[in-house]
């Protein structure tokens, strides 16, 4: 009985951790016609330890989490297989770091509109859980540190 | 963020300049007056003199084109969500600093990525920067040879089905006679770049 008691707290901390995960500010940079690929952007805020696994997208044939790195002046990005997510600390996904690569896009990306996107997140425990989300498209030259959007996230469950 | 003068020399060392150039940069431009830029001042140096690449309306375009007017170009690709967009929006923002004098520089985009970057892409991509930016190809083959005059890295990697790039991130500021002068690393800001131009187009009159 204590051990049930215990395993359902433990699944009710899991599923509270996860329901925290807070998207905010993202955005999706817009392609020009026959761009066929762009990348979208965000701030993750996990109050338990947590990593980003997966991302995925109807837009795009195949989504990745990217990274970008300076070495001297020559930029490489790479996949990476996930993004920890550090308990309470709020996570850049932004140019000049990580991103949501979105490769081999269905159709143009055009401003004033907005991709839905699952983010795939998992805890120390293995549990995984999605959020679902809207980024809206901004203009193709939109720079590092544009003005902040509002919140905006929705979470479901397997 | 200001990068001071030797600490992008010693930056830039490590990636496009050998060594020994750019010993004799830092003992020639961290040792002296005259003109003081925030870029890499890489006047005088022997690679990228020149290029003839084709425009999106298919007319060779080489530097002399361009007389009269300072010059930067940056080597990219389109598909590219990051540096290549912080790159050409800095560009952008180093024109609307020159203000009066924005129609002395002429911002050129150069793709590594001919296979994907068709002139309709190129077009369409430099315009959504600035109206007068121009984004320039050759061969697969040419781009190569290009690149290694101008001593931009590059090379394809593999993801996701597809492939993304690794590249040279570095811009370099042409004089309004057309002599290579500037080397700006990617982490430089508007501010020093459009300082730099000015600075640059002072000594040249109009």
């Amino acid at each position: 009985m204590k051990r049930i008691a215990l395993a359902s707290l433990f699944a009710l901390a899991a599923s509270s951790a996860f329901a925290q995960v807070q998207v905010s500010d993202p955005w999706v940079r817009a392609t020009v016609p026959q761009q066929r690929a762009t990348g979208a952007f965000m701030h993750l805020t996990s109050p338990a330890d947590a990593r980003l696994v997966e991302a995925r997208s109807p837009v795009a044939n195949v989504v990745e989490i990217h990274e970008m790195k300076m070495e001297g002046d020559v930029m490489k990005m790479r996949a990476i297989e996930g993004l920890d997510l550090p308990a309470g600390k709020a996570v850049e996904l932004k140019p000049g770091g990580y991103h949501v690569m979105l490769i081999d896009l269905k159709a143009q990306i055009k401003e004033g509109e907005s991709v839905p996107l699952t983010l795939v997140v998992e805890g120390k425990d293995g549990k995984r859980e999605q959020i679902e989300l809207q980024a809206p498209v901004r203009p193709l030259a939109t720079p590092a540190a544009p003005a902040s959007g509002g919140m905006q996230h929705r979470h479901g469950h397997h | 963020m200001r990068i001071p003068m030797c600490a992008a020399r010693r930056a830039h060392r490590f990636i496009a300049l050998p060594a020994v150039l750019c010993a004799t940069l830092l003992l020639a431009a961290c040792g002296q007056a005259g003109p003081s830029f925030h870029s890499t001042d890489i006047s005088g140096a022997a690679f990228g003199q020149d290029f003839r690449l084709l425009d999106p309306d298919g007319r060779q375009r080489s530097l002399a084109d361009f007389r009269g007017r300072a010059v930067i170009i940056f080597f990219g690709f389109t598909q590219c969500p990051d540096v290549c967009p912080t790159a050409l929006i800095r560009a952008a923002e180093v024109k609307q600093r020159l203000g009066a004098e924005a129609d002395r520089l002429q911002v050129v985009f150069i793709t590594l990525d001919p296979e994907r970057d068709t002139p309709e892409v190129l077009r369409e991509y430099t315009a959504a920067f600035g109206a007068d930016f121009l984004g320039l190809y050759t061969t697969v083959d040419e781009t190569r040879t290009l690149a290694d005059e101008f001593r931009i890295f590059y090379r394809k990697v593999p993801t996701g089905g597809s492939y993304t790039m690794d590249h040279t991130a570095t811009s370099y500021v042409y004089d309004p006679e057309g002599r290579l002068r500037l080397a700006v690393l990617h982490a430089q800001d508007a501010e020093s770049v459009a300082a730099d131009l000015q600075t640059l187009l002072q000594s040249f009159s109009r």
